[in-house]
């Protein structure tokens, strides 16, 4: 075994399956949280399509089911997360001054079960019927559904959340343990503190969900009954496993976007964040409430006026600190001077939409007014409020910002305007009157309605705002791609006169991501030095030879390797499950015997890297 | 111009009363009585009614502030061209930050006492008091059962109640979840499997005399959309005749339906009881005549019932009834739709 660090250097499309390199991994979350984000808008487009009008009969029963169960697993795990994910390995590491992620490897692992879990739970619509039990999956809906639909679900879900968990972890450590010299805790970007807070509760939510899937998985290959009341189980536990996770989960995929709002509308006014601690202080309490409340869900199970109430209480208390949080993003704006790029006016768009959002849900707290609003088009309107007008206006605000750093191109600004008018005026036609349609009596995940109940127009503005957003998004798609021609390079790295540390790194982005590691001397560390009248960071060490790890294609092949296992335990191939869980643990052998100690560019090429900069 | 200035005009000049006049407006007796939460005819639908306005009031009223500030903020603080001067830096405001900590507080505090108090008046012990009715409501894929234990009667599909009524209702499932909702008289609560995890709740039947359409509110297979029922609320002396009649219905025939109720017997009955006879596995059709629909989701009339007969799995796809086009003649769903149309209460 060798103990000598040693480097060999792989080109095209081989570098790309056995990178470390956060930022590589970062824009294969991000162009994979993508291409699933389109699978789940065609999906959703053809439930609206199918609710036009009355009584249509495009798509019907078991379909329309598959089609809402495969649209919101979609969204949630396979386009909201991996995108907030992506965005996390793109920037975290440079906002606190890394040079990568605590464990790269573990990294890339994370990538690559992501990846191959949703093409597992995407097999479904080719092999027999996708998933068709809502994403909640609620047993035994879950339990007796026929076909393989289900189990699917459960694997890719299972494979997936392993990586994500995974994921979870390294950002905790990254951001813990390697932080540059003076960048404290109290000095972190806010997208780095919701970063750390989303991290730890999927530390803690998603292996409630792994025993939840794993009960779910041996009750329909193994015919156990944890949810079976015919023989002593009980449905209902189901339910709160899955809210256990289900609810911190909404706050994973917001509490990034919080701190990349909270990144843009401060730059683009020009002002530090208003309230600083506060918003640290909001974040952190917003992340422990978020286990407190799962019960909200499940106010008609009829678990009890006691419960209800203790829940609806602990649920209006979230409001508080959300609240904060829009108070200072407000009171950022105040006294600024605010410049309307594409990604402040996403940012600023989020404000408003997600107390929209919000205050249905303050409203849905109660249980008795939300024994009328649950599972009712009132729901579908509010939790499309904090997801599409929170998180995906969010996400494209960070992506429009972030877009030079990432791929040292600039979207089009022009396309980029006709991109937020038609997705943010889609979006209020096709959710705003679906408060009134569940208020009007129409019950959520119904695949068709009779007319005459006042519910006929609002279905069918409804449909055609998401036509507009579906548009939207190929402006987006357009955007995206013009933005490889190299008119649209970028040279400087700090093209918005930025805060952070990422803005203080030449374009493009070093594999090393600092030639010498900077010395923080505030919050929002660049803005400090450029008040100083610096140009860049003061380094905190002289240029020396950078340690760096070494690609691997083994993440890529355990991937592999739990893929192949999960069709063994779907179709009952025990030899198939061994095999690919065989495959699994050789590459863990593997990673575990043979020594791997990266490698090191040295002073000299850094050296140069550093003067090519400067000329 | 602060922003305390700016806030104090706009209360000062009353500005914000028109829009909680309008909204109070706009939500009065909202959509069809017979479906619509905001139009409340049950007494406990008009409890939920009134949290859901006071609520969204003091939502409006977050809604307004929210929005004064951000429009202000997003039209005064532009940057204007050749301005190069770089903003205060603000740190922020502990008075501020303060009050927009108090104030919600205050709100949430005037939300959830009522929140609360209406969540206990809500709900249901599993004793009913003296002199109401009592109903147990079973759900199966994809219909409803109801049983009325005290009177010994059990029907499907259509519930009958008399008017200025509380009814205390036991909830299970035959299946899988699903979910007793009836938009205007109260909201709604799951049935689940098992006998561990039985409901219960209750609502009012209002004063009026009129048919409210009930909903499956929890995804339960392929038709959970058309897993419709009704409410009929009558006077209390229709209630009691509908209920002796209930009582005393059998199986019977008249000549033109002789044919029918042979093959009736001869195929349908392992499921299906008309009276005290016949199966429990599918919806109890004693009166079946007088049903405002077929499945729960056709109009009624005899078109409709062959269609259905034919091939239940074109109307409710996913359902357990199996196809009888091709098993029976065209005659004999003839013969058995008609005698199944005869089945008249009175």
């Amino acid at each position: 075994m060798s103990t000598i660090a040693s480097h060999k250097k792989r080109s095209g499309l081989m570098d790309w399956l056995t990178t470390v390199d956060h930022k590589k991994i970062g824009i294969m979350y991000l162009l994979g949280g993508l291409f699933f984000f389109l699978i789940g808008g065609i999906e959703a487009l053809f439930m609206r399509l199918q609710l036009i009008k009355p009584e249509n009969d495009m798509f019907v029963g078991e379909t329309f089911n598959q089609l809402l169960t495969m649209h919101g697993t979609t969204m949630i795990f396979f386009a909201a997360m991996p995108i907030l994910i992506g965005f996390m390995n793109c920037i975290v590491p440079l906002q606190i001054g890394a040079r990568d992620v605590a464990f790269p490897f573990l990294n890339a692992l994370g990538f690559w079960m992501f990846l191959f879990g949703g093409i597992m739970l995407n097999c479904g619509w080719f092999l027999g019927g996708a998933a068709d039990a809502g994403w909640t999956a609620y047993a035994p809906l879950s339990t007796t559904s026929a076909g393989h639909g289900v189990d699917f679900y459960i694997l890719g879900l299972q494979i997936s959340g392993a990586g994500t968990l995974m994921g979870g972890i390294n950002f905790l450590v990254t951001i813990i343990n390697m932080r540059a010299p003076g960048m404290t805790f109290m000095r972190m970007p806010l997208f780095t503190w919701t970063s750390f807070v989303a991290s730890l509760l999927i530390l803690f939510a998603f292996p409630p969900l792994t025993i939840g899937l794993f009960q779910l998985m041996f009750e329909r290959v193994f015919d156990a009954n944890f949810f079976n009341a015919d023989n002593g189980g009980n449905a209902i536990i189901w339910e709160h496993i899955f809210w256990i996770f289900g609810h911190p989960e909404v706050y994973i995929l917001i509490l990034p976007v919080f701190g990349i709002i909270s990144e843009v509308v401060s730059t683009f006014a020009k002002k530090r964040l208003f309230g600083y601690s506060s918003m640290v202080f909001a974040t952190v309490l917003i992340g422990f409430l978020a286990f407190m409340v799962w019960v909200h869900h499940m106010f008609t199970v009829g678990l009890g006026a006691v419960p209800n109430s203790i829940f609806a209480v602990a649920t209006m208390a979230i409001a508080v600190p959300t609240g904060i949080k829009i108070f200072n993003w407000l009171f950022t704006m105040w006294g600024g001077k605010m410049k309307f790029t594409v990604a402040n006016v996403w940012a600023l768009s989020f404000i408003p939409t997600f107390v929209m959002g919000g205050v249905t849900g303050v409203m849905l707290a109660i249980p008795a007014a939300d024994y009328q609003y649950h599972d009712s088009y009132f729901v579908v309107a509010h939790f499309h409020y904090v997801i599409v007008g929170g998180v995906v206006l969010g996400v494209f605000s960070g992506l429009y910002y972030w877009y030079p750093k990432i791929f040292n191109r600039k979207l089009n600004e022009k396309l980029g305007f006709l991109n937020f008018w038609l997705f943010f005026i889609g979006f209020h036609l096709t959710f705003f009157p679906q408060h009134f349609l569940g208020l009007l009596g129409m019950p959520r995940r119904v695949f068709t309605y009779l007319t005459g109940q006042h519910w006929d127009t609002m279905n069918f503005i409804s449909t055609i705002g998401a036509l507009m957003m579906g548009l939207g998004v190929i402006v987006l798609a357009v955007n995206m791609l013009i933005s490889i021609s190299s008119k649209y390079k970028v040279t400087s790295g700090d093209p918005w006169d930025g805060r952070t540390l990422e803005w203080a790194i030449p374009t493009p982005t070093p594999e090393y991501n600092f030639a010498q590691t900077p010395l923080v001397r505030g919050l929002d560390p660049l803005w400090v030095e450029k008040s100083a009248g610096n140009k860049e960071m003061t380094p905190a060490e002289p240029v020396g030879d950078i340690h760096m790890p070494n690609g691997s294609i083994l993440p890529l092949i355990m991937s592999i390797g739990f893929f192949i296992a999960g069709f063994g335990f779907i179709y009952h191939h025990w030899l198939v499950a061994g095999v690919g869980i065989g495959i699994g643990l050789i590459c863990m052998l593997l990673r575990s015997v043979i020594d791997d100690h990266g490698f090191h560019i040295h002073k000299e090429e850094v050296e140069a890297d550093l003067r090519g900069v400067k000329a | 111009m602060g922003f305390y200035e700016v806030m104090k005009k706009w209360l000062q000049k009353g500005r914000l009363v028109p829009l909680f006049a309008m909204m109070a407006f706009m939500l009065m007796g909202c959509g069809d009585p017979t479906i619509s939460t905001l139009n409340p005819q049950g007494q406990v639908a008009k409890d939920q009614y009134s949290l859901m306005v006071l609520s969204i009031a003091i939502m409006t009223l977050v809604l307004v502030v929210v929005f004064l500030i951000y429009i202000i903020a997003l039209f005064r603080f532009r940057a204007k061209k050749g301005d190069d001067s770089i903003p205060k830096q603000v740190e922020g405001n502990h008075l501020a930050e303060i009050t927009w900590t108090v104030i919600p507080i205050i709100l949430l505090i005037i939300l959830a006492v009522p929140g609360v108090y209406g969540t206990f008046k809500a709900s249901a012990g599993d004793k009913a008091p003296k002199n109401q009715i009592d109903l147990k409501v079973t759900a199966h894929q994809f219909w409803w059962e109801f049983e009325y234990p005290k009177e010994g009667v059990v029907t499907s599909q259509e519930l009958v109640l008399p008017k200025n009524t509380k009814v205390h209702v036991e909830l299970s499932s035959q299946d899988v979840l699903h979910s007793f909702w009836i938009p205007s008289l109260a909201g709604k609560t799951d049935t689940n499997p098992g006998d561990g995890t039985k409901t219960y709740t209750w609502l009012e039947t209002g004063k009026t005399e009129r048919v409210y359409k009930g909903k499956c509110a929890e995804l339960c297979g392929a038709s959970h959309a058309l897993m419709d029922f009704k409410v009929k609320v009558v006077s209390e002396s229709e209630y009691k005749d509908w209920l002796t009649n209930m009582k005393s219905a059998t199986a019977k025939s008249t000549a033109d339906t002789a044919a029918g109720q042979k093959v009736f017997k001869q195929n349908c009955m392992s499921c299906h009881a008309v009276g005290k006879d016949g199966g429990n596995t599918a919806p109890n059709l004693t009166g079946f005549g007088d049903k405002e629909r077929i499945a729960g989701i056709l109009d009624h009339n005899k078109e409709n019932l062959k269609k259905w007969i034919h091939d239940p799995q074109k109307v409710k796809p996913g359902n357990n009834m199996p196809k009888f086009g091709g098993k029976l003649s065209d005659e004999d769903i003839d013969a058995v739709a008609d005698y199944l149309m005869s089945l008249k209460l009175k």
